[in-house]
């Protein structure tokens, strides 16, 4: 099975982020391969150490990306490909997404796994804009997953509980934080990491030149919670919770 | 070098998708530090040195790797292991997997690590726990040590890969009830019979003993020193758990008893002779110690540092007396030496020019150092200093046994004495 799985380094998100007018401040705070991203390398080592094959780590991202590249590598990853250019400074989701599949088609593959969501934009867009650049089918939320005769199976993790999908390779797929729990990179796994082949591609070494086509106009904090509402309890205090709660239609 | 603390004060809780938590084993997942490179010219509080930055990427991975085995599987439980005073053995197949047992080894299955990597491994398992780091040290260092270094290449082959890999655990018996400082008194006596080896005497304070797969035993033959491989079950072989100890008690410490115990020949450790034989694998662990010692007082710096900015009296942090600043900087002064030198004898080791004597240097200034940090932090913390609920009694007892072991305060003190005079004190 040949596995790509997509990661990308994000400014630490344990620590507060810092905004460089409307972007984050990338240099101001620790970067990290996106605590997600684990998720789907472990998902991805599961399968090829399951059915062979080899797992290729892709990310996007400025040549300091390298170091969260590694760290997939240290997994047990066992390439990469980075494609780095200044021209991509910026992107949105759809720019990201063509440079992905575009990296992605150069070679066969079998499977494409992302995280839900980046940890830093969260627009949880790009995976099903790869899955219909590549023309494959996506399976998405999955926490719990099975490959059998090239054939996809995965609970979907909706909102009261999952729904069970099923597609053929290949495919993109999309991993929660409950499908797998990513192991430790080992000492030999972090000393091998530096000998283990990462491409380094252009924009133009894709034959691609793309622009963000949205531009973000602005970043608001989100507004602080209001004050809540107190009631004294002077005997019809369940009665006015529940009529509350009525009106707020929770009940 | 950042601290757990801070990363635990700074972290919002990570949610994933659709709400849920991300967990790993049921704890909050953090983030794991692709490099820690740092962003401004100004000395930070956890590293104030930068001494972050004279580490290779690769052995700042190593690093975060165990800091973060360490954040997740350690921290936790670490109080109530000691508290019990329970060694986490579950926690044995989980070291060997990250390659942590006989980690500077090459080959037999283990990582072949630098002698940097494998002290910072150290430093981080014991900014956890003095009693994991003890046995990481007794199975690398002494145990899968002496096999490398004297052992036959049958012994290397049968014993160091199951012991890399955690599925065997070794102690290292040279200790005895009344042969501490001076090993050369040992009374346990290896005799040969009939082609076989009988060991008869008792060895005392044995970290791992009474866990241990196999004990690395030392004894007095017509030859001289000699090292025998015990696996545990030899007849006439027995060990029995010390109880009572107020240290290191995330940690089995064993007595062990050799009652005309019969070992077959090949048993013995064929390149070993004399005390050198023991020695040498000393020294290996104390240098992983001196290491050791530096994690436990960062640790306790950071609690104290953390601590003393949010505990409030006469209406501001404690932090801002001149008599808790004056006691916070001398914990920085000595945790960030301590760094700096384990690093030093570090890269000297890997070197290849590391002396006997450099390593008692930092065995003993480091040890040191970081009780007399432990003590300071708990005074800072106040009553709050001696509860589990934080990490510094701990550590601060687990040091009074490091204090002693491997080389007495003292007996550093005359190795010392000794290379700069050429005079013995004790010989």
């Amino acid at each position: 099975m040949n596995i790509t799985v997509c990661i990308k380094q994000v400014p630490d998100p344990n620590q507060p982020y810092k905004l460089s007018g409307t972007r984050l401040d990338r240099e101001a705070v620790q970067p990290v391969l996106d605590p997600g991203d684990e998720f789907g390398v472990e998902a991805g080592l599961k399968l090829a150490e399951a059915h062979g094959g080899e797992v290729t780590v892709l990310s996007m991202g400025p040549a300091k990306a390298m170091e969260a590249m590694r760290r997939a590598l240290s997994m047990g990853a066992h390439k990469g490909i980075l494609v780095s250019d200044e021209a991509l400074a910026g992107a949105d989701a759809q720019a990201t997404a063509q440079v992905l599949a575009a990296a992605i088609k150069r070679n066969p593959f079998d499977l494409v796994i992302a995280g839900t969501e980046s940890a830093d934009g969260s627009t949880g867009a790009v995976p099903a804009m790869i899955a219909e650049l590549l023309g494959v089918p996506q399976a998405t939320f999955a926490k719990q997953l099975e490959v059998k005769e090239g054939t996809l199976t995965i609970h979907r993790q909706t909102q009261e509980g999952y729904d069970v999908v099923e597609c053929a390779l290949p495919a993109v797929l999309t991993v929660t934080s409950g499908v797998n729990e990513p192991r430790y990179p080992t000492f030999k796994g972090i000393m091998q990491a530096k000998n283990k082949p990462v491409e380094q591609l252009s924009a133009a070494d894709l034959g691609l030149s793309v622009a963000a086509s949205q531009q973000v106009a602005a970043v608001n904090p989100a507004p602080a919670r209001g004050q809540g509402e107190i009631f004294e309890d002077d005997g019809t205090g369940a009665a006015r919770i529940a009529d509350f709660l009525k009106n707020a239609k929770v009940i | 070098m950042n601290s757990y603390e801070n990363e635990a004060r700074r972290s919002a809780p990570l949610v994933g998708e659709r709400g849920e938590r991300r967990t790993r084993g049921g704890r909050n997942l953090v983030g794991f530090p692709a490099v820690s490179t740092p962003t401004r010219n100004r000395a930070d509080a956890l590293d104030f040195l930068g001494v972050d930055a004279l580490l290779s990427e690769e052995e700042r991975m190593i690093r975060d790797t165990v800091r973060r085995f360490v954040r997740e599987r350690v921290l936790p439980d670490a109080g109530g292991w000691f508290e019990r005073g329970e060694f986490p053995r579950e926690l044995v197949p989980e070291l060997g997997k990250l390659g942590l047992l006989g980690m500077h080894i090459d080959g037999y299955g283990c990582a072949g690590a630098s002698a940097v990597a494998y002290g910072l491994a150290c430093m981080e398992l014991e900014a956890g726990d003095t009693g994991v780091r003890s046995f990481v040290s007794v199975q690398g260092s002494l145990a899968m040590y002496s096999i490398l270094r004297w052992g036959s290449e049958e012994h290397k082959r049968e014993w160091l890969p199951p012991m890399a890999a955690g599925e065997r655990i070794g102690c290292f018996g040279l200790t005895e009830p009344d042969s501490g400082s001076d090993p050369g008194s040992m009374r346990t006596t290896a005799k040969t019979s009939g082609g076989d080896w009988i060991l008869d005497g008792t060895k005392m304070w044995i970290t791992n003993g009474g866990i241990a797969d196999v004990a690395v035993v030392w004894a007095r033959a017509e030859d001289g020193i000699r090292g025998f491989l015990v696996p545990a079950g030899t007849p006439g072989f027995s060990a029995r758990d010390i109880h009572g100890k107020m240290s290191l008690r995330a940690s089995v410490t064993s007595e062990l008893v050799f009652d005309g115990c019969r070992v077959p020949r090949d048993m013995m450790l064929p390149e070993a002779r004399g005390l050198r034989g023991p020695l040498c694998c000393l020294d290996e662990a104390r240098y992983g110690i001196a290491w050791g010692a530096a994690g436990a007082g960062r640790a306790c710096y950071e609690a104290a540092l953390a601590y003393a900015k949010e505990r409030t009296q006469f209406g501001k942090p404690i932090a801002s007396f001149q008599l808790t600043q004056r006691k916070l900087v001398e914990m920085l002064l000595a945790t960030n030496r301590a760094a700096l030198l384990a690093l030093h004898v570090g890269r000297m080791k890997d070197e290849g020019r590391l002396a006997p004597e450099q390593v008692s240097l930092a065995k003993l200034a480091n040890v040191r150092d970081a009780l007399e940090v432990a003590r300071s932090a708990r005074s800072v913390l106040g009553a709050n200093g001696i509860s589990l609920e934080y990490p510094v009694i701990r550590h601060m007892n687990n040091l009074e046994s490091v204090f002693t072991y491997e080389g007495t305060n003292e007996i550093h003190t005359l190795i010392i004495g000794q290379a700069i005079t050429g005079l013995s004190a004790f010989q």
